[in-house]
Order: C-alpha cells, then sequence, then structure tokens
C-alpha cells in the first residue's frame, strides 16, 4: 500500500477536487459525432423544455414583443444581404452557432446559387452585401463573387475567422480585399490568449495575431473607411458581455501595445443558445441559468434595431431566413400563405410584407445592450 | 436561519431598504457612481473589487465580481493576478509586523 496523504495532493498541475475538468477546446463538428443536437428540431426542443415560467414575460419571446408594443415583428426596407457560402470552416470552435467545421464540405453554396443571389441584390436594392459561413472564403465562387458585388458598387462585407487568412490560397487576400474596398470583420473572441484558445483552439489566438499583422500591413485598421477592419469578441463562457465602448478602448490599447497590431472598431455579441454553444452550456449546467439571464437581461429598446428588420439571410442551398440564426434552426422566413422564399424567385413585396420568424433563441439578441451582426444595437 | 450564507440574498441586496430607504438610497446611488466608468475602467474596478472581495471574504462580492470581471472583458491570468495583489498586500501586512517583534526582541534580549 502507498503512503496515505495527509493532506490533499492537488496543486498547479493537479485538478482540485470538485473542479471540472477543462472543456475541450476545439471540437469536432455535432454532426460528425452523430449528436442528437446537430437536429435543429432538438435545438429549438432543448432550449423550450427549460422551465422559465418563473421569468418576465413567461420566458416567451412573443409575449415580450406583444407587452413592448410589437404584435408581430415587421421587417423594414432590405439594407443588407447576407449570403452564408457555406459551413466549411477551417477551424471548429467550441461556441459555433453554424455547426461548422472542416468536414462540412459538402454544404457549400454551388456556383448556380451564388448567380441567383447576384440576380436577386439587383431586384431587392440593398447596399451592403454580407458574406458569412463557415469560413466564406472556402467558397470556390468566393472571388467572382466578390468582384461582381463590387462592380455593381454594394459594399461587401466579409466576415473573417482571421486564421484563414494564413492557408496557402488565402495568403493574398488582405491585400486582394485592400484593392476592393471590402470591409473585413474578424472574430476574435478576446484580446488575450487565453480565452481566444478556450473557444478556438490551442494556437489559434497567435495566429490571429499574426493575420492581424498581415491587414495592417495591407491598410486595414488604420482609420481608412476604404480598409475597415472591425474585431468581433463574443464571451467565453455562460455571460453576456458588457460595455462594447469601454471594451473597445481597452482592445486598443493592449492589442497595440502588447502586439502591435490595430483596428478600427469592437463589436460585442452575445452568444446565442444554439448549436456548438447550445452543447456547451446544457454539458455544463449553465443551459437554465443563461436562458434565465437572457430572458431577465431583455431590453425593448433593442428591437426596432434587431438585425432581422433590415437584413436577409441566404443559405447555402439558396433558401431565405430572417437571419443566420433562425437559418442554423431551420426557421425559414414565411410568407403570410404559409410559402418560403427562394433566391431564385422572390417577390421583394411579398418578402417585404412578411413577419419575421421569432422563437425563445431571439432573447439572445435583445438581452442587455442586445446583439446583432452589427454589434450592441444601444449604447 | 438553517444556514448564514445563502446564493439568493445576493439578488435581494435592495430589500436592505426596508429598515431605512433613506440611507438605502444613498448607498446605492454611491455604489453605482464608483463602479462607473472613470479614470479607471469599469474592468480596472472590477478586478480591484474582487481582489477586495477575497480580501473581506465576502462569497456575495466574490460571486458577483467574479461575474462582472469576466463580463469586462478580464480573462482567469487577469483575475489571479488581480488576487495575489490581495494575497501579497495581506500577506505583507502580517510580515512588516515583524520588524515590531524584531524591535522587541533585539530590545528584551541580550
Ligand atoms: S465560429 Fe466561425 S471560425 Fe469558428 S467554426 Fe464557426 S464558422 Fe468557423
Ligand atoms: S434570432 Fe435575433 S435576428 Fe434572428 S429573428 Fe430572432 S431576434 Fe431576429
Amino acid at each position: 500500500m502507498g503512503d496515505v496523504p495527509l493532506l490533499p495532493t492537488w496543486g498547479p498541475d493537479v485538478a482540485g477536487p470538485g473542479l471540472p475538468a477543462a472543456s475541450p477546446r476545439a471540437v469536432r463538428s455535432l454532426r460528425s459525432r452523430g449528436s442528437e443536437l446537430a437536429s435543429a428540431e432538438t435545438q429549438i426542443e432543448t432550449v423550450s423544455r427549460v422551465d422559465l415560467s418563473a421569468m418576465p414575460y413567461a420566458g416567451s419571446f412573443e409575449r415580450a414583443l406583444r407587452e413592448n408594443g410589437w404584435a408581430r415583428l415587421e421587417p423594414a426596407p432590405i439594407e443588407i444581404f447576407q449570403i452564408n457560402l457555406g459551413k466549411l470552416c477551417n477551424m471548429s470552435c467550441r461556441h459555433c452557432h453554424v455547426d461548422a467545421g472542416p468536414d462540412r464540405s459538402d454544404e457549400v453554396m454551388d456556383p448556380a446559387t451564388v448567380e441567383a443571389c447576384l440576380a436577386a441584390i439587383d431586384r431587392c436594392g440593398a447596399h451592403t452585401v454580407d458574406l458569412t459561413g463557415g469560413a466564406p472564403e472556402l467558397n470556390p465562387s468566393f472571388r467572382t463573387l466578390v468582384d461582381a458585388l463590387v462592380s455593381r458598387g454594394k459594399h461587401v462585407i466579409d466576415r473573417c475567422n482571421l486564421t484563414i487568412l494564413l492557408t496557402a490560397s488565402h495568403r493574398d487576400l488582405p491585400e486582394w480585399f485592400a484593392k476592393r474596398g471590402v470591409e473585413l470583420v474578424c472574430s476574435l473572441p478576446h484580446n488575450r490568449r487565453r480565452n481566444t484558445d478556450i473557444q478556438r483552439g490551442d494556437g489559434t489566438f497567435e495566429k490571429s495575431i499574426t493575420a492581424l499583422r498581415l491587414l495592417n500591413a495591407a491598410g486595414y485598421g488604420k482609420g481608412d473607411p476604404g480598409r475597415r477592419l472591425t474585431l468581433v469578441t463574443n464571451p467565453a463562457g455562460a455571460f453576456l458581455p458588457a460595455n462594447q465602448a469601454a471594451m473597445e478602448r481597452e482592445w486598443k490599447e493592449s492589442l497595440e501595445r502588447e502586439h502591435g497590431v490595430t483596428f478600427d472598431r469592437l463589436l460585442a455579441l452575445n452568444n446565442m443558445p444554439i448549436s456548438r454553444y447550445l452543447e456547451w452550456l446544457e454539458e455544463t449546467g449553465n443551459l437554465k441559468r443563461y436562458m434565465e439571464l437572457l430572458v431577465t437581461s431583455f431590453n425593448a429598446g433593442t428591437i426596432a434595431g434587431l438585425m432581422c428588420r433590415n437584413t436577409i439571410s441566404v443559405s447555402w442551398d439558396g433558401r431565405i431566413f430572417d437571419c443566420d440564426f433562425n437559418q442554423m434552426l431551420e426557421l425559414p422566413a414565411v410568407a403570410s400563405d404559409g410559402s418560403g422564399f427562394h433566391v431564385w424567385d422572390f417577390d421583394p413585396a411579398v418578402l417585404a410584407a412578411r413577419p419575421v420568424v421569432v422563437g425563445r433563441h431571439c432573447f439572445g439578441c435583445t438581452a442587455g445592450a442586445g446583439s446583432s451582426c452589427g454589434g450592441a444595437i444601444e449604447s | 436561519m438553517d444556514t448564514y450564507y445563502k446564493p439568493e440574498h445576493l439578488s435581494h441586496f435592495a430589500s436592505i431598504a426596508e429598515g431605512n430607504k433613506a440611507l438605502a438610497e444613498k448607498f446605492f446611488s454611491y455604489y453605482g457612481a464608483v463602479f462607473a466608468d472613470g479614470a479607471l475602467s469599469v474592468r480596472e474596478k472590477a478586478l480591484i473589487a474582487l481582489a477586495v472581495a477575497h480580501t473581506v471574504q465576502c462569497p456575495y462580492c466574490i460571486d458577483a465580481y467574479s461575474q462582472e470581471c469576466l463580463k469586462n472583458g478580464s480573462d482567469l491570468e487577469q483575475m489571479t493576478e488581480a488576487l495575489h495583489v490581495a494575497v501579497a498586500i495581506r500577506g505583507g501586512a502580517s510580515l512588516v509586523h515583524g520588524v515590531q517583534m524584531l524591535e522587541h526582541v533585539k530590545k528584551s534580549s541580550m
């Protein structure tokens, strides 16, 4: 028999009693693991099962809207046409609401659908086209699409995960983007290594900083409106981001001081109870607490500015949704007669007359200062 | 009372106004002003609060300011460093009194 230690042996290298092991940093997609949560229906059920009856509005988003003067969520004119070019991604982050990853190469928008998007953009008059994914740059039509949009005079936003810019076939992208005035909205979970690598995998922070240096060298992040570099942060855990403006100030200061990189603006997004973040909430026993936090943080002042009001979101297979979140939950936009919209043949007038499809996950967008693709809604 | 500390006391903090509304209002408005963004950022103030919370060993404050630190963009490393500042001052405060001890010893020993 070995010695019985008199004192517990936990120390810096040994997990202490009762402390859960750190959750895995990057994960494989829910789909590739055959997880039940890969199904959108299961995700919706999981969130709706949470008992929120004692919470404001009894946890019903429809009721929260109604009691704040919105019988239905009417869209405003379309300003932003968002295209999800596919679920394929070079990364596979812990919190991804898309369940994106390297294994999802079969869900990528084909050239014919890309063409149909261009025709649709011409018809609906959006001034901005927002490209997302997955890693949108991995779509073989990506560069053709950006060029077609730029020649139409559209403002193009690329939602970039930074690390893709270090891969061989994308090394030239910073210069390429700069020539075309593409706005870059890049996700960086945190301004320090630890919380970035927790979400995105070890080494991600270093790579992201290298990518930011490349972007700075191409003229991005230096106050030039034609080369705007926006960073997007979202919490590495079950809490809401606080003051976006104060964080921006501190990030600018610390990223420049510690790493010599600059950027133009910081957006703080809330995590949505969808897909892999939902899985994390469930696994760590945080789901109820997080949903309660979202509901008690409901802020009616954010409703008018919700992105689903001025944005439409097209999926890789050409269906039209009110937003990327509804897209991942398989909740397509519906006309008053119950039919869906497809990028090939939709009627902008009928689309404009639809109410936005909402659900409990929407509390993620209205919590605190609000959260949309444009960051906090209320400053 | 079956236990002294209850987590729900934190969210019921405002009920302390029951015995004296005017003083509670003064306290809470002062408290709010202290933590507003100022010459120090909200994040820095939350780190100081976290360190003090551990010094006064208040579980309510530890709970509240762990969350507040994360929300305002601090990470575990920064929070742990803040804590060690409190620990160092606490330890140092004991140890520096050792100089009094030393004087006593020197004075009363051969
Ligand atoms: S969060 Fe972004 S970078 Fe990470 S896996 Fe999802 S799509 Fe890819
Ligand atoms: S998830 Fe957010 S953006 Fe989407 S429909 Fe709900 S409120 Fe609108």
